[in-house]
């Protein structure tokens, strides 16, 4: 084996799985939001909270902005996920991963005296979703592998 | 050796080896659209139902402008200004500030966005000064300034309604004062040529009623009683889906109301300048019984018999006209009545528990009114078919009985339940709500303060002057006319009878008396 990081192939490998697993769910996001035809980034923006709320309630309030939001949301988050999956330029979608994700949780800090308007069944202080895998992707920075497993290999193949 | 080292087999596979998952997440994504579809079985489409078709939109362009004058200019008057068009300049710089902190109070751009009526507020009659000045200030402000200096020379103000009504350059009245005055003052308003928006509840007494209804159909003057409710978009929808028999036979209505706060129980603060200087209150008391000056009576009169009916007049109407417009119900043929004075004792004559029962024999149905102005636990208006219930606020949400015998298939392949609401109707579910105090929050989810028309959100009581407008202008009678205003007006005044005389009260529908 002649793996950059030392990893071994059992660290190796587990690092796929993390990789494959955060990829699908980010690609599934993509695609329910694709085929769901009254998506919109609308409500998720305008009820957003914590000290970046006026920015992102601006968003909401221009309905082109709110378009051009949506659809890179929804072709970010497949392509991050199609990424992920098949292991294509590892080191710059796990980066673009970082920035979506960071914005989702920025939108919704998940903070003490946030009136949380989304139903969603979490129970959340500081720490939520969105932050745990934005450090899950930093670690897949880390610890590349698409050049092991993935299409990486092929487009960095080692020239002689 | 070549340039490029050889790609093995090994390679090939480590370089496509996630590929199956893909695959099956693709597999996954299809099978789950596929239950999808099942899952969303939709029966308004069963039906044929087009739930979402735009309710026509209301013209105010052209025609001749109407000279307004308004008669009662406190809450409820500087409301309706409102609604017309005609904020006072602090309350628009109110609403201006209030949305640069607080992006979802939408207010503003609601109030700035909403249509030019083509009218001209040219009198104005209130008994307390301190209204009088501002409603002047407010009938001045057509160009919805949040600053006005002085009063425009076209606005005058009246401290008789008689002269207001004798003024010639008056078209049409908006009377807003409480409801002891409202007879007299339709009735010389329909005496005088004016057209009349009158507020709700129609009258204080049954006799009254009687006169207003008699004078305005002999004037043939255009009249809207103010139940704003008939504008609002769900409850023309719930009319639609209820003619179409969605429900199945209706038995059982129940209609409710619950508030809990002085504000939602009539405990109206009172003004610091009110004094018998300020208060003209020979002139309040004057269709009633004499009383010494009471500040606390004119501003919180709904307490007491002499000047209204309490939740009778106030909100059992609300919930009587929205049934009625989407049923047609008419006066019942019997109403029972109990309550008490249980939280409020405050010094008030009138109920703050009240339950109605009202008898559709020839219907077969009945209609019962609770009402407790002590807890706001949420009880909408519930309207019960053999088929299915229907929940009729601003939203609608049909569910489907397990014995009905009109969805016995659906029931049986399992594509509804009664868990479940089978149809719903929400106009304007994508907007967020901006609205701040209990009792605006208690009118909104009642459809008693805005609608949504083609996805804008608009002010119901803007809608419902604005029909009484263009009526005037077509020379029609508007949604709310004398006849639905006088079966309002009985029905209230059947419970309010029922409970001051604890008896059970009956109407003759051939000779048009309570007995």
């Amino acid at each position: 084996m002649n793996l950059p990081q030392q990893l071994n192939t059992s660290q190796l490998y587990s690092l796929v799985v993390v990789r494959v697993l955060l990829g699908w769910y980010l690609l599934y996001e993509g695609l329910a939001k694709l085929f769901s035809p009254y998506w919109s980034a609308f409500g998720y923006l305008k009820s957003s909270q914590g000290f970046l709320s006026d920015f992102f309630t601006s968003l909401a309030d221009n309905s082109q902005a709110i378009e051009v939001i949506n659809f890179l949301n929804i072709w970010g988050l497949i392509a991050i996920g199609l990424a992920l999956i098949l292991g294509i330029l590892g080191r710059f979608s796990t980066l673009m991963g970082v920035l979506l994700l960071s914005l989702y949780y920025l939108a919704h800090p998940p903070l003490l005296h946030v009136n949380e308007v989304l139903v969603t069944n979490e129970n959340t202080l500081w720490v939520d979703k969105n932050l745990i895998f934005i450090a899950v992707l930093l670690v897949l920075y880390l610890f590349p592998t698409s050049k092991e497993v993935g299409f990486d290999r092929f487009i960095y193949r080692k020239k002689a | 050796m070549s340039d490029v080292k050889k790609f093995s087999r090994r390679d090939v596979v480590k370089t496509l080896a996630t590929i199956p998952v893909l695959g099956a997440l693709g597999y996954g994504v299809l099978k789950k659209i596929d239950s999808q579809k099942k899952k969303v079985y939709n029966i308004a489409d069963d039906l044929g139902l087009n739930l979402y078709d735009e309710p026509e939109l209301i013209s105010s362009k052209g025609g001749q402008t109407i000279r307004l004058g308004i008669i009662g200019t406190g809450g409820r008057g500087k409301y309706l200004l409102e609604a017309a068009g005609f904020a006072h300049p602090d309350t628009v710089k109110h609403w201006r500030d209030q949305f640069q902190i607080n992006k979802s109070d939408t207010r503003y751009g609601d109030y700035m966005g909403q249509d030019d009526l083509n009218i001209e507020i040219r009198g104005v009659c209130d008994i307390f000064d301190v209204h009088a000045e501002q409603a002047l200030l407010s009938a001045s402000n057509a160009a919805k300034a949040t600053s006005l200096d002085e009063v425009s020379p076209g606005v005058t103000r009246y401290r008789n309604y008689r002269d207001l009504l004798k003024a010639p350059d008056i078209d049409a009245v908006i009377i807003a004062t409480p409801d002891h005055w409202h007879a007299q003052m339709g009735i010389d308003a329909a005496k005088a040529g004016k057209h009349i928006y009158i507020e709700k509840g129609l009258t204080r007494t049954v006799e009254e009623a009687f006169a207003l209804r008699e004078t305005v159909k002999e004037t043939g003057v255009v009249f809207q009683l103010g139940h704003q409710g008939r504008q609002t978009a769900s409850f023309n929808k719930a009319k639609q889906l209820i003619d179409k028999n969605i429900l199945g036979k209706i038995s059982l209505i129940e209609v409710c109301t619950n508030r809990n706060d002085p504000n939602g129980a009539w405990v109206y603060p009172i003004h610091p300048e009110a004094n018998e200087n300020t208060i003209d209150w020979k002139q309040f008391t004057e269709p009633t019984k004499h009383h010494p000056f009471s500040a606390e009576r004119f501003f919180r009169w709904r307490c007491w018999w002499d000047y209204g009916t309490g939740l009778g007049g106030d909100l059992l109407t609300h919930e009587y006209d929205a049934i009625n417009q989407v049923l047609q119900l008419g006066i019942p043929h019997s109403a029972v009545a109990s309550g008490g004075i249980y939280f409020f004792k405050d010094g008030r004559e009138v109920p703050d528990v009240f339950q109605s029962v009202f008898e559709y024999p020839e219907r077969d149905l009945t209609m019962v009114y609770s009402a407790s102005l002590a807890n706001e636990h949420y009880r909408g208006k519930v309207i019960m078919g053999h088929d299915a219930t229907m929940r009729m606020e601003n939203k609608l949400e049909i569910f489907p009985d397990n014995r009905s015998t009109q969805y016995r298939k659906q029931l049986d392949a399992g594509l509804i339940s009664s868990n479940q609401a089978m149809i719903t109707y929400e106009p304007g579910r994508n907007t967020l709500d901006g609205t701040t105090s209990a009792t605006e929050q208690y009118f909104a989810s009642r459809g008693l303060l805005y609608t949504h028309v083609q996805g804008k959100r608009v002010n119901t009581a803007h809608l419902h002057i604005k029909e009484w407008l263009e009526c005037i202008r077509q020379n029609k009678q508007p949604s709310c006319n004398i006849d639905q205003a006088f079966e309002e007006a009985i029905t209230a005044h059947m419970a309010t009878i029922a409970y001051r005389e604890n008896r059970k009260v009956y109407w003759d529908a051939d000779k048009e008396e309570i007995i």
